[in-house]
């Protein structure tokens, strides 16, 4: 008995894996449902945009021309109130003759913030370089020195208001988070109350009721006759607050440390201070920039709640700029787009930041 | 020869010196614990004093006894009675009431809408992935009481005057907020919700037979349809049983608005809107990096143990990715309840409104200002309590 050999038919050639066709049948028209929902979805994206391009490009006017603009209402964006009331939002009531001292000065401390951010100027000399700007900043801002003129704090405004209250706030509430942090890590049990009271109170309340504290308690607190300037109080308030927030992230970090790190550190006779400062406290704060960062980013919109406190930063600049403008006060969405779109491009571009540092510690973390 | 002799024993370790002294570690803690707590008392002591002193300067009445006067003013929204002379009492009560109003709804809505966008980032399907980025990147990256600001613009503005209202059988959308059908509450109502909770109750004892089943035969028995068929029955018996009311209370167009009916304000609209868009795309972020953070190996394990990929969601990934997702859903929530607080800039009458206006009334700052935190506090405290519990059956089951 003999048996014969027979090969078996051939699979299937697979389908193709690669080009346009196969791209779409896989991430768009994989099954009969998917199906349905692309082209669905397909079609309500592609009428957003005809219907957004149609109003905000096509019937839309550019010039500061209130008779266009009331021609186009309800069909086409009257970008022309930006053009017009544009310099009142991004500078509030800042003098109009000294707008170059806060384009400067704010430039200056991005430019610095920016600096701040590169891992590579990451030394001894960055203190230095924050110390002489923040000094270039309010003599800019303040005046009455060199020949400026003096500008009161209260007419401090829109753009340069927001970036100044994040980045000082910024500033001052590290320190004291990093003390709030290692605080609530004591093994002295007083310390360690005194700093989880202050964090849980503070983050159980809306930065609201800090900022209502800050306009009106904070006057009643001083000894009699102190007086302080509104913008200090907010800035205080602030400070406190974020200072909170970020005690908790940096807490984070240090828990996150291993404990042979500081066994290492006593084994070499170092004092608890020298420990945390070369030993603990680099390693901790390297991994949670990512985190600190979202602080920042949190903390860059919370800055436009001020404007209940009357301080009016880009959101307050704009109703200080529409709301009594009985002519120009039906086109308030536009303006609202406009100052939506400086938030999201500063606070996208800060995410990405973080995104960054932290596919860069994952990298050093690497063996 | 040597004979062994035994070493003398140590003596025992000299007593510890409890005494504080500079020397010590433990004296040195002692030291700077009782200079902190004294530091801190002094600086409270120094700001009652100041605050006293500055009072009395001013002449501003001090005290909580303002809270039985009447409040005096008309608020647009309340869930319990309220009438013009009622105190500032039952005003914070209603300012309490509506906070947690939009909080519990936010809560809710928010968590639908975050959680399904944070699984729309795992979507095969490009453009849903694609929209579902753009969604968290823009709404997240954006002021939230800016976002409060557009939709109440939206709500009290772009919408067409009560005349041209958008009309949908007896629902009402216009600029005077939205209004739609609410059935009129009789015994039946109540009897109904009477059976739902006892349906539900059934539904859980159910479950912990059908694991008992379970661990025992292995034959896994359908829990979900009974428990939803012991709700929705028992619901409609207890409707029946008190007589099956049909009545509804529609709302109809009047001269000055649209009377009767349930009734949402364009300020708890917006208020809504903004809270629930802005949390939700924090919510989304907070579910895509809980399931991201389960291994792949689990994908494979269950998919090899032959489960569905419904049943593999559901039964391994999900589980696991709830121990990732709970701390900071929590945190999310108290956000949404904190940032409730930004009506007071739309006039949605929530607690910090109520709080601002009587501080402005009465100049007790102090006074209106503790109420709120300490409002605030409960409510933080009460939400962390209830996800605590909820992690803590989530945790691992460690022997």
């Amino acid at each position: 008995m003999t048996t014969v050999f027979k090969s078996s038919e051939a699979r299937p050639m697979p389908g193709r894996r690669a080009g346009l066709v196969a791209w779409l049948r896989t991430h768009l028209f994989s099954s009969m449902g998917n199906s349905l929902l692309s082209v669905l979805l397909l079609a309500v994206c592609l009428w957003l945009l005809y219907s957004s391009m149609d109003w905000a490009m096509v019937q839309s006017v550019w010039g500061a021309n209130l008779q266009a603009c009331n021609d186009v209402r309800g069909v086409g964006a009257c970008w022309g109130v930006i053009t017009e009331k544009g310099r009142l939002i991004v500078m509030g009531r800042y003098p109009e003759a000294e707008h170059w001292r806060p384009v400067i000065a704010t430039a200056l401390m991005l430019g610095v913030v920016v600096i701040s951010c590169m891992p590579r100027f990451w030394n001894k000399t960055l203190p230095l370089i924050w110390a002489v700007m923040l000094v270039v900043y309010f003599v800019l801002m303040k005046g009455g020195l060199f020949g400026l003129t003096e500008v009161d704090t209260d007419q401090w405004g829109g753009f340069p208001l927001t970036v100044m209250l994040t980045v000082i706030s910024m500033t001052m509430a590290f320190p004291l988070a990093i003390f709030v942090a290692l605080g609530r890590r004591s093994s002295m049990p007083a310390i360690k109350t005194l700093c989880t009271l202050y964090v849980e109170l503070i983050r159980g309340v809306p930065l609201i009721t800090v900022l209502f504290m800050a306009s009106f308690m904070l006057p009643l607190f001083m000894p009699e006759g102190v007086k302080i300037d509104v913008l200090v109080r907010v800035v205080v308030g602030i400070t406190l607050f974020s200072a909170a927030y970020m005690a908790e992230v940096i807490r984070g970090g240090l828990q996150a440390l291993p404990k042979g790190q500081t066994e290492a550190a006593a084994t070499l006779g170092l004092s608890y201070w020298q420990t945390q400062r070369m030993i603990v406290l680099p390693q901790a704060l390297a991994t949670v920039v990512p985190s600190i960062m979202n602080t920042f980013i949190g903390l860059f919109k919370d800055t436009s709640l001020v404007t209940i406190v009357s301080l009016y930063e880009l959101t307050g600049a704009l109703g200080l700029a529409l709301n009594s403008d009985a002519d120009w006060r039906p086109f308030k969405i536009e303006a609202y787009l406009f100052i939506t779109f400086i938030y999201f491009a500063f606070c996208f571009a800060m995410s990405r930041y973080s995104l960054w540092i932290e596919e860069r510690t994952a990298v050093s973390k690497v063996r | 020869m040597s004979h062994f002799s035994m070493i003398e024993a140590r003596p025992s370790p000299e007593k510890k010196n409890r005494s504080i002294s500079w020397r010590s570690r433990e004296g040195r803690s002692v030291i700077y614990q009782i200079v902190a707590i004294l530091a801190a008392l002094a600086l409270v002591a120094l700001l009652v004093r100041n605050t006293l002193a500055n009072m009395r300067l001013r002449g501003i009445q001090s005290g909580y006894d303002f809270l039985f006067q009447p409040f005096g003013f008309d608020i647009s929204e309340t869930v319990i009675d309220y009438a013009h002379n009622s105190s500032y009492f039952v005003a914070f009560a209603i300012g309490m009431l509506n906070t947690m109003k939009v909080a519990l709804i936010g809560i809710v809505l928010a968590t639908l809408l975050g959680v399904l966008i944070g699984v729309g980032r795992f979507s095969s399907n490009f453009l849903v992935q694609k929209i579902c980025y753009a969604f968290v990147e823009f709404f997240r990256n954006v002021p939230v009481y800016l976002q409060l600001l557009i939709w109440y613009l939206v709500f009290a503005e772009a919408l067409p005057d009560l005349e041209n209202a958008w009309t949908a059988g007896h629902f009402y959308l216009s600029k005077n907020g939205i209004s739609f059908p609410w059935p009129v509450w009789q015994l039946g109502q109540t009897l109904a919700l009477v059976g739902a909770v006892l349906g539900l109750a059934f539904g859980l004892y159910y479950r912990s037979l059908a694991r008992a089943h379970f661990d025992r035969t292995g034959q896994a028995r359908p829990v979900l349809w009974v428990a939803l068929a012991a709700v929705l029955g028992l619901a409609v018996l207890g409707w029946l049983a008190g007589g099956a009311p049909s009545e509804w209370d529609l709302p109809k167009v009047g001269d000055f608005q649209i009377e009767d009916g349930g009734a949402f304000s364009p300020e708890f609209m917006a208020l809504l809107f903004g809270l629930v868009f802005y949390t939700a795309a924090f919510i989304a972020e907070v579910v895509r990096s809980g399931i991201a953070s389960v291994t792949l190996g689990q994908h494979e394990a269950a998919a090899s143990l032959g489960l569905t990929k419904n049943q593999a969601m559901r039964l391994v990934v999900l589980p696991q990715a709830l121990r990732v997702i709970i701390p900071p859903l929590t945190s999310q929530y108290l956000n949404l309840t904190k940032n409730s607080s930004l009506a007071v800039a739309i006039g949605y009458p929530e607690l910090v409104s109520i709080a601002n206006t009587t501080l402005n009334q009465t100049g007790r700052a102090i006074e209106a200002l503790s109420i709120v935190m300490l409002v605030y506090l409960t409510l933080s405290l009460i939400t962390s309590a209830l996800m605590n519990w909820f992690n803590a059956s989530a945790a691992i089951q460690e022997r």
